[in-house]
């Protein structure tokens, strides 16, 4: 089964109803009336309704793809895990209360359905930085299944650090060592691997962080699902600016085939 | 609702259609599903380029956003002509909508073979020559230069009796010249403007490129100007309908394109932004003619 809902056709705008900080990043809620639940991994393409433009070099000017965080059902109410770090994030952590949100989705294809991995392995989730989103809706689902779903999150430092706090059960690593182990998500990916590696791996984060996953997995012949991430002009389909190369040879594009990918289709996290 | 309208034959319920390349009616209805055709945002549909033999398309990074605009170096990825007869244009027929099969090819006979395969298949409404490429035997650009253009659609024009319609590029010299000859040739229709050739420097290493294939091409606000200019020059020397574009996100800029005499506009990187834009932009359209009591721009050609 494709882990796909279906998004309403054009955009829409929502209005934030909740800004929280989360340590270094922001936290948006937004409600959106009648749409549709996303499933886990899908993305919308977000914009700020004013505003969206004439900042550094005239910028930003396209929406910018992020993977839903966590949906409250009653609306539903859609939240988003954003990290201020260009002209389109930085306009839209401003957003509070009351604001305009520009939302195409949810866009894209999800974790596959836990029923379709293999029954014996255990669903293990892994994220580095604001790659922790997609892994947070994911785990509320796999924990009403009554999968334990332990996570392993990576930060960058201290002030990164509380951005696990929007997963259960998770094992901290950070950069500098001020919380959690001193290192790699990925040392912590290994050992759990060394205790166990009957699992399933759920992944997404930097590039760097995720080909380490890819290659550990793969190593180890262990199944991964990795959700990536690209800069895209539209997310659903019509710009082909979002590919990534695959093992076979040629590309496929994230918006429409991810940006959830069996690890398996690729020799390679590409850098971008 | 705006009258009907006539290109070259097809009947059209709307101005509004797509630019090449900038909407994917496939992939568009896995995302929405049906509701796309419901709501299908152009009068016509324009395939992304075809060309005769599957492409890949370029190494990534393909965007970089450009003050307000994109730079896209996307390289005409595509199935190639068998695959698109083969898996898409039976989909594309579903579409509510003409549709209009864009071709390319870097050799006169590429574009023959093409132009006579897709003039078979009665789901093809009208074509449209992406010229925006060297041809690989004279090396020079075929749309750039009017001789160059004049001959090949010279060489194409027996071969269907389904309107052409020659896409123009605005990397050349002379645009108005270049349309001359696509009429004389006997092109039932031009569009423009094509995007602007564009480069974006690497933002953290020095003298290299971004984009995977150096060059792009610029689209968006930024060039819309510039394309009202070409638009007005084309439309004002040739006497076949103008498909007019380049930069369109609102009715108001869409009446501005049809003023400057083009027959239809097309929306391109705006579908990016959202992709029902074209329903936005054509009820903003029949606002405006509303509220001027009649129609603007010009009807369609002789």
């Amino acid at each position: 089964m494709t882990s796909r809902t279906l998004a309403p056709f054009g955009r829409r705008t929502l209005t934030v109803i909740e800004r929280r900080q989360v340590g270094a990043y922001v936290v948006l809620a937004a409600a959106d009336p009648g749409g549709p639940l996303p499933r886990a991994g899908q993305f919308y393409m977000l914009a700020a309704a004013r505003e969206w433009g004439g900042r550094e070099d005239e910028r930003p000017f396209l929406p910018r793809a992020f993977s839903v965080l966590r949906v409250r059902e009653g609306g539903p109410v859609l939240e988003f895990m954003l990290e201020a770090v260009g002209p389109g994030t930085g306009r839209l952590v401003e957003l509070g209360p009351g604001d305009g949100l520009h939302v195409t989705g949810p866009l894209g294809v999800g974790f596959p359905d836990p029923d379709s991995s293999p029954p014996t392995r255990r669903a293990l989730l892994c994220g580095g930085g604001v790659g922790t989103a997609p892994l947070a809706i994911w785990q509320d689902e796999l924990l009403a299944r009554g999968e334990p779903a332990p996570a392993l999150l990576g930060f960058r430092d201290a002030a990164h650090a509380p951005g696990a706090t929007l997963l259960q059960n998770a094992l901290v690593a950070t950069d500098d060592g001020s919380h959690g182990h001193h290192g790699l998500v990925t040392d912590l990916l290994t050992a759990q691997l060394d205790a166990d590696d009957r699992v399933v791996v759920y992944a997404c984060g930097p590039p760097p962080m995720l080909e380490s996953v890819r290659a550990i997995c793969e190593q180890r012949g262990v199944p991964s699902r990795l959700a990536l991430e690209s800069g895209m002009a539209c997310g659903f389909g019509a710009c082909f600016g979002c590919v990534v190369p695959l093992r076979a040879g040629g590309y496929l594009r994230l918006c429409v085939d991810g940006p959830v990918l069996d690890g398996e289709l690729l020799a390679e996290v590409p850098a971008h | 609702m705006t009258d009907p309208l006539d290109l070259c034959g097809l009947r059209l319920a709307h101005p509004v259609i797509n630019g090449s390349g900038t909407f994917d009616a496939i992939a568009a209805r896995r995302a929405f599903g049906d509701a796309l055709l419901e709501r299908f945002p152009f009068s016509a549909f324009v395939s992304k380029t075809i060309t005769l033999e599957p492409r890949d398309g370029n190494p990534p990074p393909r965007l970089y956003e450009a003050p307000a605009g994109l730079i896209n170096s996307i390289g005409l990825p595509n199935k190639g002509l068998r695959g698109y007869l083969r898996d898409d244009l039976p989909q594309l027929a579903e579409l509510p909508v003409p549709l209009i099969t864009n071709v390319m090819g870097s050799t006169s006979d590429e574009l023959a073979e093409l132009v006579s395969a897709l003039d078979e298949r009665s789901e093809v409404d009208a074509l449209e020559l992406n010229v925006s490429c060297p041809n690989v035997k004279t090396g020079l650009d075929i749309g750039a230069d009017p001789r160059e253009l004049h001959a090949v659609v010279t060489r194409l024009r027996p071969l269907t009796s389904r309107p052409l319609i020659v896409k123009l590029t605005p990397n050349t010299a002379d645009v108005a010249a270049v349309a001359q000859a696509a009429e004389d040739a006997g092109a039932d229709a031009v569009s423009l403007i094509n995007t602007l050739r564009a480069y974006a420097p690497h933002p953290t290493r020095a003298g290299a490129a971004w984009l995977g294939n150096a060059t792009g091409g610029l689209s968006g606000p930024a060039v819309r100007a510039v394309a009202l200019a070409q638009i007005r020059q084309v439309a004002a020397r040739v006497s076949i309908p103008v498909i007019g574009m380049g930069g369109v996100q609102t009715g108001s800029h869409a009446a501005s394109v049809l003023e400057a005499g083009a027959t239809l506009v097309a929306v391109g990187t705006e579908n990016f932004r959202d992709p029902a834009a074209g329903t936005r932009i054509s009820r903003e359209l029949d606002d405006l003619f509303a509220k001027s009591g009649g129609k603007s721009g010009r009807s369609s050609g002789p």
